[in-house]
């Protein structure tokens, strides 16, 4: 085991943001690239006629996860090591919903609006003062909404410790289900995409 | 191909402006591509830093840094931020915070290289500049509201925790995925 490469000491945590600067750019490069500075090609999922957001998502997961299950598989990640979200089965749920609001609303999600915002945006500069202003008054109003922030607690666990499957069981699932989805995602374009959409999307 | 002509033919309430400047604009990756170069950096993360990408926990920062130089009492004693006032160092100096201004420079060099980089407002043809930036800023309201309770967004939860098949992701992602469809309909004067 020698990855990650942090949790290990290989560098200290001022290496640690310059290395933060450095992964942002691939990050926000590949949004730009894919058209994620655009919220009218980002909300088109949700209309079905450009299901762009899908496709690169789920390719990124599927990418990351098969590298991170084959890295640890060969002895090289210690998965152990890499942080894990706890689980919060009712506020996750209920924010996740707040969130697919705000998309749709606002036409960005956090990270796609600093694309839009760097690509000069105007409404993906509204979008991140309003993410900052959201994030001011749910810092005030905490106290509130602490008792359901914190409730339904599972800790850190995954979809293969919670179900008790193996894990290359789950990960083998979740490519099933991302290839099918790609080829649906080609039916559903054809089905209600504007002329022409399918072509663009693949150039 | 995809060119920005092509949408605006779609969105036609695009100025003609913009039209002119986003002729030479380049066509958009292939999304596939795309996914393979953003899983790709997903991976360098976890292996290099043990952690995914994130966004939402950039603006916490900034927010953090914000209210403490306006009320530096009053910000330490926010309950939800007390992890950006450990110690004396700046709220900003948070690795999240040095991602997202990275994002910021990949977005421009990649915006620049395709040539899209202009000023302009994103939106449908039936409605006004000031309303739509007026749902811009009411988007990033709930979103940021939403990924505070979900403990992440986009980037934190559904693609880094995606991809380590984290049970809380999975359900905040399917939930992003419902809510936006649940209120697409209702906001389509804003789009088509």
């Amino acid at each position: 085991m020698t990855a990650p490469f942090f949790k290990y000491g290989m560098f200290g945590d001022e290496t640690s943001l310059v290395i933060a600067f450095a992964i942002g750019i691939g990050f926000g490069f590949f949004l730009e690239r894919a058209g994620f500075g655009s919220a009218r090609k980002l909300v088109s999922q949700f209309y079905l006629n450009d299901l762009a957001v899908f496709k690169v998502m789920f390719t990124a997961i599927v990418t990351a996860m098969l590298g991170v299950t084959y890295l640890s598989w060969i002895g090289i990640l210690d998965l152990s090591l890499v942080y894990l979200t706890p689980t919060y089965v009712l506020p996750q749920l209920a924010g996740g919903l707040i969130l697919g609001f705000g998309f749709v609303v606002g036409g960005y999600c956090p990270g796609t609006s600093v694309a839009a915002f760097a690509t000069g945006k105007v409404d993906g500069l509204l979008y991140l003062l309003g993410i900052l202003a959201g994030t001011f008054a749910f810092a005030e109003l905490y106290p509130l909404v602490a008792r359901f922030h914190t409730a339904t607690s599972l800790g850190d666990t995954t979809i293969p410790q919670y179900f008790n499957l193996p894990y290359g069981l789950v990960v083998f699932a979740v490519v099933v289900v991302a290839v099918s989805g790609f080829w649906a995602a080609g039916l559903v374009e054809r089905a209600f995409g504007a002329k022409g959409v399918e072509e663009r999307s693949h150039p | 191909m995809e060119t920005r002509s092509d949408t605006l033919e779609r969105w036609p309430s695009a100025g003609e402006e913009s039209a002119v400047a986003a002729k030479a604009a380049a066509p958009y990756m292939n999304p596939y591509l795309a996914g393979v170069g953003l899983g790709l950096v997903l991976l360098a993360a976890f292996v290099i830093m043990g952690r995914g990408l994130g966004a939402s926990g950039g603006f916490n920062a900034i927010v953090a840094f914000l209210m403490n130089e306006v009320a530096p009492e009053h910000a330490k004693t926010r309950e939800w931020l007390a992890g950006y006032f450990v110690g004396d160092a700046s709220p900003l100096k948070e690795w999240l915070f040095f991602e997202i201004v990275g994002v910021f420079t990949g977005a421009l060099i990649s915006g620049l290289l395709a040539r899209r980089v202009h000023v302009e407002v994103e939106k449908g043809p039936r409605v006004s500049v000031g309303v739509r930036l007026a749902m811009a800023f009411g988007g990033g309201v709930l979103m940021a509201i939403g990924a505070a309770l979900a403990r992440g967004c986009t980037s934190g939860q559904a693609l880094t925790g995606g991809a380590l098949l984290n049970l809380g992701s999975w359900g905040a992602m399917l939930m992003i995925f419902a809510g936006a469809y649940a209120l697409a309909y209702f906001v389509r004067w804003e789009w088509r």
